[in-house]
């Protein structure tokens, strides 16, 4: 009995404190921590926006909150992200034309675009903030020269998934392959 | 061993002073020349600069008058506490070659004929990865082609280097960072490396190498990316001119998709880091027991 006791002592008091003694990202596999301290993005905005700041056309008074065809402008959008159940105002805010909102009606700026991506892609986010997702550019031993992406750099957010690209040329093989 | 070498380098070098002595080259100086010295690993601090020195004025007068005060060539030790690893995302490569050619830049490789240090391979999706049906000759206008996956590869930088166990004059060995170096000096070209390395990640110079003076690149580190003579054998050495002064090798920085990843394994906060331990990660040809440092991984 005493043995048991002892046991349990250890298990649920002395192990936690072991683990918690451990530096923070140095986990047990399968426990991912949440923690990573989000970017420093000053220095890099949203891709080059033609026709910014949306206000200058786009007035709450006029707008018109339907589902539709886009006509006038925009037509060039063509919507293949979960088109079926998403649309402009999901993402764009009615009210604010020149912010993004998230599912909570919080506002942001198009440079923090990557917090609404995030909503749905959580894990890619995780990744992103790692490091892990997306390319970095710069120094590997030093955050403060490292230069990030964010999602919309790389991925159209009206059509995200990568388009095929030319490859560089093949390269020359041995005679006997040829 | 080592000092058994030096010694009959010492006699070869009292020797060759002799016989050179009416050239009024002093035995001493010759012992840092280099064609009378040690392995790279084994100079004193002092003789190293003797012999960058050296190499440098020679290096310069490889590239264009305008472009020679630019050229460096380092010597630069592994930083203390660093061992490097690489991770690349299998699921995210669409098989581009930006990486091949961006390495061909950065590494001085020769252009025709051609020395490429990455080799990209497409596979089948259905037999997985299968090196006996791989084609790294693949000609299609767009990639990723249907499917199809690619397995960019290039040197693993094992811990247990069956290249390194195989060279018969020691040319080749492990850096205290992890990475597996050449000295273009004093390899003898016998190729033993190339037979033992299950990767295919080390390439000979069979002709006199060829690049474009105005190409080269003038960032030069003794053991990475100095231009080679004829008759040597040379590999990736993980950008070691570019790494060791901080920065990411150029394969990482130039691939579209972000699928290359480097960084410090010993470092608990670094992406490899967080690779291997949140990723399911693979590496080529486990059962031979290379134990490389080079991961592959599923990102998605
Ligand atoms: S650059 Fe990136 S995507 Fe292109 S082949 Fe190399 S690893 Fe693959």
């Amino acid at each position: 009995m005493r043995h048991t006791a002892c046991l349990l002592v250890l298990v649920f008091f002395l192990l936690p404190a072991c683990r918690e003694g451990r530096h923070e990202s140095s986990h047990f596999p399968g426990e991912v921590p949440y923690s990573f301290p989000e970017p420093d993005l000053s220095h890099i905005g949203p891709p080059e926006m033609e026709m910014f700041p949306c206000s200058d056309c786009h007035d709450p008074e006029t707008a018109d909150p339907e589902r539709r065809q886009l006509e006038m402008a925009h037509e060039d959008i063509v919507l293949e992200h979960d088109e079926e159940h998403r649309w402009c105002l999901d993402c764009h805010d009615l009210e604010n034309r020149d912010m993004l909102h998230l599912a909570s009606g919080e506002l942001i700026p198009f440079e923090k675009s990557y917090r609404l991506c995030g909503q749905c892609h959580g894990d890619k986010y995780r990744d992103w903030k790692a490091g892990v997702h997306g390319r970095r550019t710069g120094h590997w031993d030093d955050p403060e020269q490292q230069q990030y992406l964010l999602c919309a750099n790389c991925h159209s957010p009206h059509s995200p998934a990568f388009k095929p690209i030319q490859p560089k040329p093949v390269p020359h093989a041995p005679e006997v392959t040829k | 061993m080592s000092q058994t070498a030096t010694t009959r380098r010492d006699f070869l070098c009292v020797v060759a002073g002799c016989a050179a002595a009416a050239t009024a080259a002093g035995c001493s100086d010759l012992t840092h020349t280099r064609w009378f010295r040690s392995r790279f690993i084994e100079l004193s601090p002092d003789q190293k600069e003797r012999i960058l020195a050296e190499l440098l004025e020679e290096n310069r007068k490889k590239f264009p008058p305008d472009k020679q005060d630019q050229v460096v060539l380092s010597g630069k030790d592994a930083l203390p506490g660093v061992e490097f690893g690489y991770a690349l995302d299998i699921s995210r490569c669409v098989g581009c070659r930006r990486c091949v050619y961006a390495c061909v830049d950065e590494n001085n490789q020769s252009r025709d004929p051609q020395i490429h240090w990455i080799r990209v391979l497409e596979m089948d999706k259905e037999r997985g990865i299968d090196f006996a049906h791989a084609n790294p000759y693949y000609d299609t206008d767009q990639v990723p082609r249907e499917d199809h996956f690619y397995l960019p590869v290039a040197c693993q930088q094992c811990r247990n280097a069956p290249c390194v166990k195989s060279c018969p004059v020691g040319a080749t060995w492990h850096e205290e960072d992890g990475i597996v170096v050449v000295d273009y000096d004093w390899c003898i070209g016998c190729r033993c490396c190339m037979a033992a390395c299950p990767y295919g990640a080390r390439h000979f110079n069979w002709a006199e190498p060829n690049v474009p003076a105005e190409d080269l690149n003038p960032n030069l580190h003794y053991l990475g990316n100095r231009p080679r003579p004829k008759g040597v054998v040379e590999k990736c050495t993980f950008c070691i001119q570019r790494t060791r002064n901080g920065r990411y090798p150029a394969c990482v920085e130039i691939c579209p998709v972000g699928a290359r990843k480097f960084g410090n394994l010993l470092d608990p906060n670094s992406e490899v880091r967080y690779v291997i331990e949140h990723k399911r990660v693979y590496v080529l040809k486990a059962e031979l027991n290379t134990r490389p440092r080079f991961y592959y991984f599923y990102g998605v």
